[in-house]
């Protein structure tokens, strides 16, 4: 009898339980393509935190717009240079945190002085940077020695300010370390759940910013963690999945039979988002001739990989490897002298000119002295569309007589050669994502700490040249397009297309598609506002105004 | 039987112990350096790199030598601590697993058992009935020779595609919140099937095959032949098979453990359905030491703790094995 009581008690708990503990789909956002692993930590100062921290909860000064290369004024009303080494912001007014505690200069402050007093990931900001100080409470002022004017341009975007009446009592060697399991941040939305397989944000009603920008529609933000892509084609023909952006081949071929949107509607369909590159291990004879690097470029038809590999998803990529808001710095004439395209008889011309022809007559193409040439190119197992690519490129390479072959080693390995320098030639992308300054890309693709172990900070191929350093280091301290700084940007292009360290093919896609059952007015080229991933550490690169133009489904 | 017990846990510890090593030893001598892996993900601004890497490398003792850090492993083991992932910093290792082995455990054991009991069922079941046995025969050997993730695309596409009865991915819904309430409940058991429904299927096949020609082979030797010519009745000389055939079928079970636990990997894969799988591949990698460690600690220990609880139930269902440890044969 009692038993009897018991179980009808918890049937009905269960029934009566906490069914409103469901949000409604209609105002619900599932996304995914950002987030690989359970949520880590909601500490902006911590690296490896989890997609969405920076963005959705702690915000930046500037957001930016890679579509038309401006910086957008977020936290900052305004901000400007009104002396060579003094930059002032100027902060909106009203602006405050999750608590409700105002969101001041005091904070900003605090949020630099905290990298000067403590070993963070922005503490070499502190080596051009000598005083921040708070004007009034609505007023910073940067002052500097010899400022990264370039470098600057990207971390007015990147850096979370954060509470200093609740980070004040962090120990320093806790800053890193701390998970923030209950973050407070300015931001549109708050941490409401994380799950093994999705982390789940909140929209904070009580946002400054829903005055200012406006209401982001969604209540709720899932953002899913999909193990493979065709998973994620399969949610969004399920609609369980509103934007994905994940790459899914075969996108142009289904996208009108499934009701997919794209940012384009034909042709490239994808915005870009990063320079793939051939890297070429410039340690390594005769890849350490630059006339030998530079003939390979011409081998290639990147056209044969955006159509067969991408099915024209993506663009082709300038010679310069410059594209987005980078362009402005191309110097058109340099591009037209050293520049490269396709022409493969070229490419042999340019090889037995440097002393490089088929000796043996085993039909490669050797050494001066004789001996054989022979490259493996490496990019990880199971990244398809890589794999495809390099297949390409190595036929391009064997057509012209040069000896190479396509290999698949795993992620872990692909990566252990890249760093430790035991490689012939890979693809990748890793650091040449848009920003706000091509500093960042030539700094990646020319970066001068080589001299170690493990290369972790791009310049993979060990490609050795002070003079390009020097010039790359003495970019980044010029204001930006000034006359100099066009200067100094051309010969970087011309060394890099002369030198060939690495090849720029392609550019690699901002893979979204998004489906409309639930939310509609998707940003894309016919209606530019905003921009449709939720990347890690891009979601002040548009994706916020993306959410406030988002309109449910009627 | 102290002396069969005895043996049986001498044996295990050496296993465990040489396991654990194994699995300290082999991410460390694979390629791949967790802490410049990790950074390389990471985009910070000239100069922040020294910083991260000096960070990293102390916060995770990796400066110090091999027998110093294997050591130091066992030590903190003892004390119950599996340390922090490195590419997930700054989570605990056990705070990783404790998230993700529940999915585990609610897919692996019921279909482990229930296609165990049921395989075994039908197997004795078709062994002695050749009508049926002709149809199901076939259906055995398809879904035991059916690799995990071939299988598991599918049930998903059949399943979850074409018929649209159940969802295609992950734990549950993502709307749904987790809550002690029949609309979670249910929502949970139907992303809950297809991933069960996979593991349980392609198990089946291979127990029931094993189970028929055990039948088979049982109902044709002497001591079935005897009974039958002494008028036992056919299900009492069938039962007497089945208890003589389960046996191999139970040392069956203990042994493919492992390849049931690899399919689970695949499997989850296939539904993105959380689990350790998962983060054992991403782990892998990212050649994460500490979360290689601590999953595959788990799994090991979770292995040999089922196959002791396997060697335990055979001393009760097998009378050869405690008579001849306390010496009455």
């Amino acid at each position: 009898m009692k038993a009897r009581w018991i179980v009808l008690a918890v049937v009905l708990s269960l029934v009566f339980g906490v069914t409103a503990l469901a949000a409604e789909r209609h105002e619900t956002l599932i996304v995914g393509g950002g987030t690989w692993s359970a949520a880590t930590s909601w500490n902006p100062l911590n690296p490896n935190n989890t997609n969405g921290t920076l963005g959705l909860v702690y915000e930046t000064l500037f957001g930016y717009d890679p579509l038309t290369n401006q910086h957008k004024p977020w936290l900052a009303e305004e901000g400007r240079w009104i002396s060579d080494n003094v930059y002032e912001v100027k902060l909106r007014p009203g602006i405050y945190w999750s608590d409700g505690q105002p969101l001041t200069a005091v904070d900003v402050v605090f949020t630099y002085e905290l990298a000067r007093d403590n070993n963070l990931t922005y503490t070499p900001i502190w080596r051009t940077l000598k005083e921040v100080k708070a004007l009034s409470l609505d007023t910073v002022q940067f002052v500097f020695e010899n400022p990264s004017y370039q470098e600057w341009q990207i971390e007015l975007y990147s850096r979370a300010i954060i509470p200093k009446h609740i980070w004040k009592d962090v120990p320093g060697d806790q800053l890193m370390v701390i998970a923030n399991d209950d973050p407070v941040g300015s931001g549109p939305y708050k941490k409401l759940m994380a799950g093994a397989d999705r982390n789940v944000w909140v929209r904070d009603d009580n946002w400054w910013g829903i005055e200012v920008f406006g209401l982001p529609k969604p209540k709720e933000i899932v953002d899913m963690i999909i193990y493979e892509n065709n998973v994620a084609l399969g949610m969004l023909m399920q609609r369980t999945l509103d934007l994905s952006n994940y790459f899914i081949p075969g996108v142009p071929a289904i996208k009108d039979h499934f009701g997919l949107t794209t940012w384009f509607d034909g042709p490239p369909y994808m915005l870009p988002a990063n320079v793939a590159v051939l890297v070429l291990n410039a340690q390594r004879p005769p890849l350490d001739d630059a006339r030998f690097r530079r003939a390979l470029a011409f081998a290639v038809n990147p056209q044969t990989i955006v159509e067969r590999v991408f099915e024209n998803m993506v663009p082709l990529c300038d010679s310069t490897g410059l594209f987005g808001g980078w362009t402005e710095y191309r110097d058109a004439e340099v591009a037209e002298e050293y520049g490269f395209w396709y022409d493969p008889d070229l490419a042999k011309q340019l090889l037995a000119e440097a002393g490089y022809t088929d000796q043996n007559g085993d039909g490669w193409i050797d050494m001066p002295d004789g001996s054989a040439i022979q490259f493996d190119i490496i990019v990880p197992s199971g990244w398809t569309d890589w794999m495809e690519s390099i297949r390409i490129i190595a036929e391009a390479f064997r057509a012209i007589g040069v000896n190479a072959n396509p290999a698949f080693p795993d992620y872990s390995v692909y990566e252990q050669r890249m760093q430790t320098g035991n490689f012939d030639m890979l693809i990748n992308n890793f650091g040449s994502g848009i920003s706000g300054s091509p500093y960042s890309y030539w700094n990646w693709v020319a970066n001068h700490n080589i001299n170690r172990e493990y290369v972790t900070e791009g310049n993979y191929g060990r490609y050795d040249n002070p003079e390009l350093f020097d010039l790359i280091a003495k970019f980044n301290q010029l204001p930006p397009l000034s006359e100099e700084s066009l200067a100094v940007a051309s010969k970087i292009q011309e060394i890099l297309l002369v030198d060939m360290p690495s090849i720029p093919f392609w550019l690699n896609g901002m893979w979204a598609q998004m489906t409309s059952q639930y939310w509609t007015n998707w940003p894309t080229e016919n209606n530019p506002i905003g921009r449709p991933c939720s990347w890690g550490n891009q979601w002040q690169f548009g994706a916020i105004d993306m959410l406030i133009n988002l309109e449910p489904a009627q | 039987m102290g002396r069969y017990l005895a043996r049986k846990i001498i044996i295990y510890l050496i296993t465990f112990v040489f396991a654990v090593t194994l699995n300290w030893a082999v991410p460390r001598f694979a390629p791949g350096n967790p802490v410049s892996m990790l950074l390389s993900r990471f985009t910070v601004m000239e100069g922040g790199w020294e910083i991260l890497e000096s960070f990293f490398v102390k916060t995770f003792g990796l400066d110090q030598s091999l027998p110093q850090q294997y050591v130091g492993f066992w030590k903190s083991l003892f004390a119950g601590e599996l340390g922090i992932s490195i590419s997930q910093y700054p989570k605990p290792v056990f705070d990783i697993i404790r998230g993700a082995i529940i999915y585990d455990f609610i897919i692996l054991l019921p279909a482990i058992v229930l296609s165990w009991i049921i395989g075994n069922k039908l197997g004795a079941f078709s062994g002695v009935n050749k009508k049926a046995d002709n149809f199901l025969m076939p259906v055995f050997y398809f879904l035991t020779s059916s690799p995990y993730f071939w299988f598991a695309l599918v049930v998903s596409y059949v399943l979850g595609i074409v018929l649209g009865i159940f969802p295609t991915s992950h734990a549950y819904s993502a709307t749904m919140r987790p809550g002690w309430n029949l609309a979670f409940i249910w929502d949970f058991i139907l992303h809950w099937f297809m991933p069960f429904l996979t593991l349980f299927l392609v198990q089946l096949g291979g127990w029931a095959i094993g189970m028929r020609n055990m039948i088979i082979y049982e109902t044709n030797t002497n001591y079935a032949k005897y009974m039958e010519s002494l008028g036992a009745s056919e299900r009492l000389v069938r039962s007497y098979g089945f208890r003589n055939g389960i046996l191999p079928q139970v040392t069956g079970l203990a042994i493919s453990l492992g390849t049931i636990v690899s399919g689970a990997v695949l499997t989850q894969m296939v539904f993105s359905y959380p689990g350790l799988g998962y983060i054992m591949v991403q782990a892998i990698k990212q050649n994460d030491y500490f979360l290689i460690q601590g999953c595959f600690l788990f799994l090991i220990s979770m292995v040999l703790l089922a196959n002791f609880t396997i060697d335990i139930i055979y001393m009760f269902i097998d009378p050869r094995v405690r008579h001849s440890y306390s010496g009455e044969v």
